[in-house]
């Protein structure tokens, strides 16, 4: 008897032990998951962050009559002008290596902004003007304190001398960081400091925009008839298991698709958004379709019996009574399909939307590079103040996502009705 | 409820009015193509894979592209080059992508798997509707995104730990992106799973806890048995998910077709190589373009007979216990 009793209280611990791994098993699991989540955000957040920040230096230019010539300004070679200014400011450079690196400490578009600057203010010309240039993606790495200053010269990209000139017009107070404009007003650019995400955001755009106007009417009728007037046959069972093997056929097979189709028997223009456009939407259209057959499920029967009691005919019920109650459901599967091809990048891959495109494209015919794809390719860009910008443009692909996300949310809990 | 089974035929139309009869028979027309455009792309996927992979079938023969051991697709700089037509065995690519896609597949099971137990099982209300959208916030992370961390994050940390305990790890290893994508399909298995799960009828839990076993033990030995195949089918849709991903080996993964079993070492995969493939020049009657066209058919079919079989799966359970 007291044997048994002993037993069953091991056994019991036993068991209530178990029961309590089990529990931490499972929060675990959601913790371990979660935080990937936070690290990944995290991380990539705090890489990012100081993208939104770039440095100037200020370089004081003669611009008298003798280096511009005020009646005839496009003349001037500004980018001479800038060097000329730089060996002013350091007179003791003397070496074709060092001057070299002095003009090093300027992005490459010195010219360039000196001339913009005095044509938006010609009354800088006559006299001596400090004025403010970016700082080369090197020398802005350096202020942001990304470079290991305790190697070895040999095993950083920026010299002593080049920290020497940096401290030196830090003292001066000629060094300032502000909100770095160009990112979101620049194309694409070989040199990190001028890179900008306009064109790729705008290419992500043009192509959301073919990608909605195609396959939110062609979804939203499909669903309509599948849920409410298909006859229940072999026809509609094929097309439902079509729909729901689409949803799930890996991305890169749709970009294939355009590659085989649109670019080469339809001839369409590549890398432009209408063919990206195109092939997203073919792959938007099954999430949309299944969510509007959800939300039109949803509609109790009594609204289209009522309807139809009131003389309407099938399709009036339909679309005067039962669409519109199911719209709200419709509209948030169709912002969570869009967000979804927002982010898709290996079917914009193949149909060679990945080329360097620095302009900013205007219409759909244009080659143009998507948000996501200007991301793989910094991601691969040599340069390391390139990896900045990449997480920069990932905080923006992500804020995109949240907003549109957010705007789903907030229709439901708006507009969705119980029944 | 279907509007066509509340009026049968259509004799019941007392309206009878022409105008809309036909302007009715337009707009239904115009619901049917649109329902059709499904088929339409499938079959298009179907016939333009088909058709370049025919073509690409008539310079290398099937056999070599099975079961050849060696892939280095090149394009011949002369005629009379050696090895002009290069190699396609693509049993490295295969064996690479099923390596990666079984690591993920490791680390996304206990994770996925357990989440669900716990939300559906264990977790108050409160708990759940925090926490279930913040792991559907994983699925919405775009994959170049996963690319990006796992390449230039994680990447380094697993080099540089295994060279700390002495292990000769390849930078662009099997396990980096195998782990991220493992992270990513998380919240696939999860709410799958979670859906699974909840549709055991309360009764069989009830029975379960009433005759005295404790909740692990009814989860464990109740709940999971009846909703093994449906978990199951979820499992399946998450390894079609992981063999398909592109971005994430793209950009962790590299395209060394090193045929190994070794976590450390770098592969490629079917994915991977069909990118590499066809970005930058293509010419459409050299075999290395055409061979893209051939691995984007087996990634089609593979991921395709899962797919089937994994819906048909949770199907068939759904309906069970409706």
């Amino acid at each position: 008897m007291i044997n048994i009793f002993i037993t069953s209280t091991k056994l019991r611990r036993s068991r209530e032990l178990s029961e309590i791994r089990f529990r931490w098993f499972g929060k675990l699991a959601i913790g371990v998951s979660l935080g990937f989540l936070f690290v990944m955000v995290g991380s990539i957040l705090l890489k990012g962050k100081s993208a939104f920040l770039s440095s100037d230096i200020a370089i004081t230019i003669d611009l008298g009559p003798d280096n511009v010539d005020i009646n005839n300004i496009n003349e001037t070679r500004f980018d001479a002008l800038m060097k000329k200014s730089l060996r002013q400011t350091f007179p003791n450079v003397k070496s074709r290596k060092e001057k070299k690196k002095l003009y090093g400490l300027l992005s490459s578009d010195m010219g360039f902004e000196l001339r913009d600057q005095i044509l938006n203010d010609t009354s800088l010309l006559g006299s001596e003007a400090k004025l403010w240039f970016t700082a080369s993606d090197d020398i802005d790495l350096l202020l942001k304190g990304a470079v290991d200053l305790t190697l070895d010269e040999d095993y950083r990209r920026i010299s002593d001398l080049e920290v020497e000139w940096i401290s030196f017009l830090k003292d001066t107070d000629n060094v300032r960081k502000k909100f770095n404009k160009k990112f979101f007003t620049n194309g694409d650019s070989r040199e990190p400091e001028l890179a900008g995400i306009l064109s790729a955001l705008m290419g992500s755009i043009l192509t959301l925009s073919i990608c909605f106007i195609v396959s939110f009417p062609i979804a939203i009728l499909a669903a309509i008839y599948l849920e409410e007037f298909a006859p229940k046959n072999k026809i509609s069972a094929f097309i439902e298991v079509n729909i729901n093997n689409l949803a799930a056929v890996p991305s890169i097979v749709f970009g294939l698709l355009g590659l085989a189709l649109l670019l080469n028997v339809f001839d369409l223009p590549r890398s432009t958004p209408l063919v990206g456009g195109l092939v997203l939407s073919l792959m938007t259209l099954p999430t949309i379709i299944i969510a509007s057959r959800a939300s039109l499920r949803a509609v109790p029967p009594s609204i289209r019996e009522a309807a139809l009691g009131m003389g309407a005919s099938p399709i009036q019920a339909t679309f005067h009574h039962v669409v519109p109650l199911a719209l709200p459901g419709i509209l948030t599967g169709t912002i969570v399909g869009m967000a979804q091809a927002l982010g898709e990048t290996a079917p914009l891959l193949m149909i060679g939307m990945v080329a360097f495109i620095a302009d900013v494209p205007t219409s759909v015919v244009e080659p143009a590079a998507a948000l996501p794809v200007q991301i793989f390719l910094w991601a691969d860009a040599s340069e390391r103040a390139f990896m900045e910008k990449t997480s920069a443009a990932i905080i923006v692909l992500l804020v995109f996502l949240v907003l549109m996300n957010l705007l789903a949310i907030f229709l439901r809990k708006k507009f969705e009705k119980r029944f | 409820m279907n509007v066509k089974n509340i009026i049968p035929n259509k004799e019941f139309n007392i309206i009878g009015n022409n105008k809309y009869n036909l302007s009715e028979y337009l707009i239904k027309t115009i619901m049917i193509v649109c329902s059709s455009v499904a088929i339409a792309v499938t079959l298009g996927i179907i016939f333009s894979l088909l058709f370049e992979t025919i073509n690409f079938f008539q310079k290398v023969s099937l056999s070599e592209f099975l079961f050849g051991t060696k892939w280095s697709p090149q394009t011949a700089l002369r005629s009379d080059q050696v090895a002009a037509e290069g190699s396609f065995g693509a049993i490295p690519l295969i064996t690479g992508t099923l390596l990666i896609s079984t690591i993920a597949m490791c680390i996304a099971t206990p994770l996925g798997l357990f989440s669900a137990i716990y939300l559906s099982e264990y977790a108050s209300k409160k708990t759940r509707n925090i926490v279930k959208p913040l792991l559907e916030i994983l699925a919405g992370i775009p994959t170049v995104v996963y690319g990006f961390f796992a390449a230039l994050t994680v990447a380094p940390i697993i080099r540089s730990t295994g060279e700390t305990v002495g292990l000769n790890v390849s930078s662009e290893s099997a396990l980096a992106a195998g782990l991220i994508m493992g992270i990513m399909i998380i919240p696939l298995i999860s709410s799958l799973s979670d859906d699974v799960i909840n549709a055991v009828p309360q009764s069989l839990r009830d029975a379960s806890l009433a005759l005295g076993s404790t909740n692990s033990e009814t989860i464990r030995k109740v709940i999971l048995p009846a909703a093994i195949p449906g978990i199951s089918g979820s499992l399946l849709l998450a390894a079609s998910r992981a063999i398909g991903e592109t971005m994430i080996v793209v950009m962790a993964a590299g395209l060394a077709a090193n045929l190994t079993a070794n976590p450390l070492e770098a592969v490629t995969t079917i994915t991977a190589q069909i990118v590499a493939l066809l970005t930058g020049d293509q010419e459409f009657d050299s075999a290395k373009t055409l061979s893209a066209f051939a691995l984007g058919l087996l990634l089609f079919i593979v991921t395709l007979i899962l797919n089937m079989i994994s819906l048909k799966i949770v199907n068939k359970y759904r309906e069970q216990y409706d």
